[in-house]
C-alpha cells in the first residue's frame, strides 16, 4: 500500500451509483484525512446520502472504490462496523424503549467503547435517561441517534443531515457536541444543507450537485476562490420607475449584479466603495433605496455562483 | 467541558480496566429484551394475545354448556292427537284451530304440526333441514305409534354423557390454544420486523456490528418465553374453570407447542420478508390467517369440509397444531400417535425458514 501523507481516514475513487434511470453518483473522487472534520454539502437530491451510505457500507456501489482507514467493505467489515460510528437520516428508534435501554442496546453489539450512562451524559440526556423514546423532542431524539453512533467509541464518525429539521438552539446544541468529538480527534464525515452548518463545523467542504463534486477546500478558500467578499442586497420594488440595472455593474469593486425577486444582489469585492458609489448612483436614477443589507459572502454564495441555483432550492 | 472530551478520547477508553462482561450485555439478550419491552408496553398486544382468547373461551363455553335437553313445541288440530302427543316429555303440545296452526308452523313458533290425513294416517308438517323438526318429527310420530298401540321389540336405555373431554368446551380449548399460537407467532413476529423496517430501525442495526442471526434469533428467544405465558393461562384457565382435562403428557404437550409456534413463526418470518408497510403486512397476514381460522376446526371439526377438500385442509399448518393438540390433550395421545401432524408441522418450518432468509431484506 502506497505511504499515505497525510494520513486518509477515507478515500473514494471514481464512485459511480445509478437508481434506475437517475445517476445518484456520477464519478465521485474524496479523501477525508484522519482528524478532520469533512462536509459534504449540497442540496436535496446532489447525492449526499447515497455517497455516504456506499462509504458506510450500506449501499453497494455500481463502479469505483471506497477505502476506508486503510480498510475494504469487502475483506474486513465486521472490524470496520466495530470502528464506525453511524448516524443515518431516518432512523425512528424504538418508542416503547427508554434512553437508556436503547443505548445499552447499540452498546451490547461493540466490544469497546464507554458505558450507556457515560454516553447519556455525552449527549446531555441524562434527565431523559429513564424517559421513554417515543416523548422525546426532535433534538433531543437527534441527540440519541448521535449517542448510539458514539457508544463503540468509534474512530470514524458519520453524520446524515445530523440537524435537519431541528429548531436553532437544537441545532447549536448539536453543535456543540460535534465540535467536542472534533476536538477528541475524531474523523468525522458529515453531510448537510445547510451552508452555516458546514461553515462552523467543517475542516474542509466538497461541494456536491448532481452527483459530483464541484467544488473542494476549506470554507474560506471556497468563499475567496468566487472572489467575492461581500454581498450587497437591495430592494428596488417600490420604485416608481424600473431600476436600469447595467450601470451597477460598472461600478468599482462590483463583480456581478442578479436580481431576484424584486431583490437586487450585487457580488462586491470592495464593500467601502461600492456602497456609496451604489448609493450615488440610485440617487441619480431616482429610484428610492429600501432595505439595504450586506453580508460577508458565504458557502451559499459559492453556490449560487457555481450553479445558479440555490442550495435550498429543491 | 474539556473533562467530558476526555472521556470519548479512544486511547483513554482502551487503557481502562475491560469491562466486566455480564450475561444481560449479550447483544442476544438484549435484543430479546427489546422484543420483549416493545410487546409488553403495547396494551393492545396484551388484549389480543392474553385476554381475548380467554374471553372468547370464557364466552363460547357458555353459549355451549350442556344444558337439559330442550322440549320442543308442535302443534295439531285434533284432541286425539293431541292427547297421544301428550304422553312424550319432550313434546309441549299445543292444540289448535287449523288457520291457527298453519300460521304458527309458518312463523316458527311450532317446530312441527301433527294433522290427520285421510283414512286414519297422521302427517307430519315440518322444515327437514331444520334439526329442530327432525327431532319433533321422530318423537312425535314414536308417541303416536306408542299410544296406537306399537310395542317395541327391543328394550333400551339411556346413559347420559356429562364427561369432561367430550363437551363443546374441551373441544374448544385446543382449538383456541392452535389458534393463538399462530396468531401471537405471525403478528408479534411479522409487527415488529415490519414496524423496524419502516423505522429504518433495521437498517440503523445493521450498521452496527451486530450479528445478523442475532436479530432473527432474538425473536425465537422472545417467542418462547410469550409462549411459556400465553399456554399456561389459557390451559390453566380451561383446566380451573371448565375441567378441560390434559389427558397426554405435559412435555408431549409443550413439545408440540413449541413445534407450532415455531412453524408459525417461520410463515411470520416469510410474510415479513419484505413488506415495507404495516398495512400491507396486515393485510396480507389476514390473508393466510383467516381461511385457516375457518376450515382448521377451532370453532367446528373440519370434517365438516367437502372429503375433496380434506386433504388440503389436513395440510395446512393449523389443522395438524390443532389435531395434535386435541390427541395430546383429549385422547392422551403419545407423539408417535400424532406424528402425521408433527410431520406437516415440520414441512411448514422446514419450507418456510429457509425462504424466508434468502427473500429477507433488512431495509
Amino acid at each position: 500500500m502506497p505511504d499515505p501523507t497525510p494520513p486518509l481516514g477515507l478515500r473514494v475513487r471514481n464512485l459511480r451509483k445509478a437508481y434506475k434511470d437517475v445517476v445518484a453518483v456520477d464519478g465521485l473522487d474524496l479523501e477525508v484525512r484522519l482528524g478532520e472534520c469533512f462536509g459534504l454539502l449540497g442540496p436535496n437530491g446532489a447525492g449526499k446520502t447515497t455517497t455516504i451510505e456506499i462509504c458506510e457500507g450500506l449501499t453497494a456501489a455500481d463502479s469505483g472504490d471506497v477505502e476506508l482507514l486503510g480498510m475494504r467493505w469487502s475483506s474486513h467489515a465486521a472490524e470496520l462496523r466495530q470502528r464506525l460510528g453511524i448516524q443515518l437520516q431516518e432512523t425512528q428508534l424504538g418508542d416503547k424503549l427508554t434512553v437508556f435501554e436503547t443505548i445499552r442496546l447499540f452498546r451490547s453489539f461493540f466490544h469497546h467503547g464507554p458505558g450507556a450512562a457515560e454516553v447519556i451524559a455525552l449527549v446531555q440526556l441524562e434527565e431523559k435517561s429513564n424517559g421513554r423514546v417515543g416523548s422525546l423532542s426532535g433534538g433531543q431524539k437527534q441527540r440519541l441517534a448521535l449517542a448510539c453512533a458514539l457508544v463503540g467509541d468509534p474512530e470514524f464518525l458519520f453524520l446524515d443531515e445530523p440537524t435537519t429539521g431541528l429548531d436553532p438552539q437544537a441545532r447549536r446544541q448539536l453543535w456543540g457536541l460535534i465540535e467536542q468529538f472534533k476536538l477528541a480527534g475524531r474523523t468525522i464525515l458529515l453531510t448537510t444543507h445547510y451552508m452555516d452548518e458546514a461553515e462552523q463545523l467543517c475542516d474542509r467542504v466538497a461541494i456536491m450537485d448532481h452527483g459530483k463534486v464541484i467544488s473542494l477546500g476549506t470554507p474560506r478558500e471556497l468563499i475567496t476562490s468566487i472572489g467575492v467578499e461581500h454581498v450587497v442586497e437591495f430592494s428596488a420594488g417600490g420604485a416608481a420607475r424600473a431600476l436600469d440595472v447595467p450601470p451597477l455593474r460598472s461600478i468599482e469593486g462590483v463583480r456581478d449584479v442578479r436580481t431576484e425577486n424584486g431583490n437586487v444582489l450585487m457580488q462586491v469585492t470592495e464593500l467601502h466603495r461600492a456602497v456609496p458609489a451604489l448609493i450615488e448612483e440610485l440617487d441619480r436614477q431616482g429610484v428610492p433605496l429600501t432595505e439595504l443589507r450586506t453580508h460577508s459572502a458565504t458557502l451559499e454564495d459559492v453556490f449560487v455562483t457555481l450553479t445558479g441555483r440555490h442550495l435550498r432550492d429543491e | 467541558m474539556s473533562d467530558v472530551t476526555a472521556t470519548i478520547r479512544p486511547e483513554e477508553a482502551a487503557a481502562k480496566a475491560p469491562r466486566q462482561t455480564v450475561l444481560a450485555d449479550h447483544p442476544l439478550v438484549q435484543l430479546t429484551l427489546t422484543n420483549l419491552r416493545g410487546f409488553w408496553r403495547e396494551p393492545e398486544a396484551l388484549f389480543w394475545v392474553f385476554i381475548f382468547p380467554i374471553l372468547l373461551a370464557g364466552g363460547l363455553g357458555l353459549a355451549f354448556r350442556n344444558r337439559p335437553a330442550e322440549v320442543l313445541k308442535i302443534a295439531t288440530v285434533t284432541p286425539e292427537l293431541a292427547s297421544a302427543l301428550g304422553k312424550e316429555k319432550l313434546l309441549d303440545v299445543e292444540r289448535l284451530s287449523a288457520p291457527a296452526a298453519e300460521e304458527a308452523l309458518r312463523t316458527g313458533k311450532v317446530a312441527l304440526l301433527a294433522e290427520p290425513g285421510p283414512g286414519g294416517t297422521v302427517v307430519y308438517r315440518y322444515d327437514n333441514t331444520n334439526p329442530e323438526g327432525r327431532t319433533a318429527r321422530m318423537l312425535a310420530d314414536s308417541a303416536v305409534q306408542r299410544a296406537a298401540g306399537r310395542a317395541d321389540p327391543v328394550a333400551s336405555s339411556d346413559q347420559l354423557m356429562r364427561e369432561p373431554g367430550s363437551r363443546y368446551i374441551d373441544f374448544l380449548v385446543p382449538g383456541l390454544l392452535g389458534m393463538n399460537l399462530m396468531g401471537s407467532a405471525i403478528w408479534s413476529m411479522g409487527f415488529a420486523i415490519v414496524d423496524s423496517r419502516r423505522r429504518k430501525l433495521m437498517k440503523r442495526l445493521i450498521a452496527t456490528p451486530m450479528p445478523k442471526h442475532y436479530y432473527l434469533l432474538s425473536f425465537l428467544f422472545s417467542r418462547l418465553f410469550m409462549l411459556v405465558i400465553e399456554v399456561s393461562i389459557l390451559l390453566g384457565f380451561g383446566a380451573f374453570i371448565f375441567k378441560v382435562p390434559l389427558r397426554g403428557s405435559l412435555p408431549d404437550l409443550a413439545l408440540l407447542c413449541i413445534l407450532t409456534s415455531l412453524s408459525f413463526g417461520a410463515l411470520g418470518l416469510l410474510i415479513s420478508s419484505r413488506v415495507q408497510t404495516i398495512e400491507a403486512a396486515s393485510g396480507l397476514m389476514n390473508l393466510v390467517m383467516m381461511p385457516m381460522w375457518i376450515v382448521s376446526g377451532v370453532f367446528f371439526s373440519a370434517q365438516r369440509f367437502p372429503d375433496a377438500l380434506q386433504p388440503v385442509i389436513k395440510a395446512l399448518p393449523l389443522t395438524a397444531a390443532i389435531n395434535a393438540l386435541r390427541g395430546n390433550m383429549l385422547q392422551g395421545a403419545g407423539l408417535a400417535q400424532v406424528a402425521p401432524e408433527l410431520a406437516v408441522l415440520g414441512a411448514w418450518m422446514v419450507m418456510c425458514f429457509p425462504l424466508a432468509l434468502w427473500l429477507f431484506r433488512w431495509r
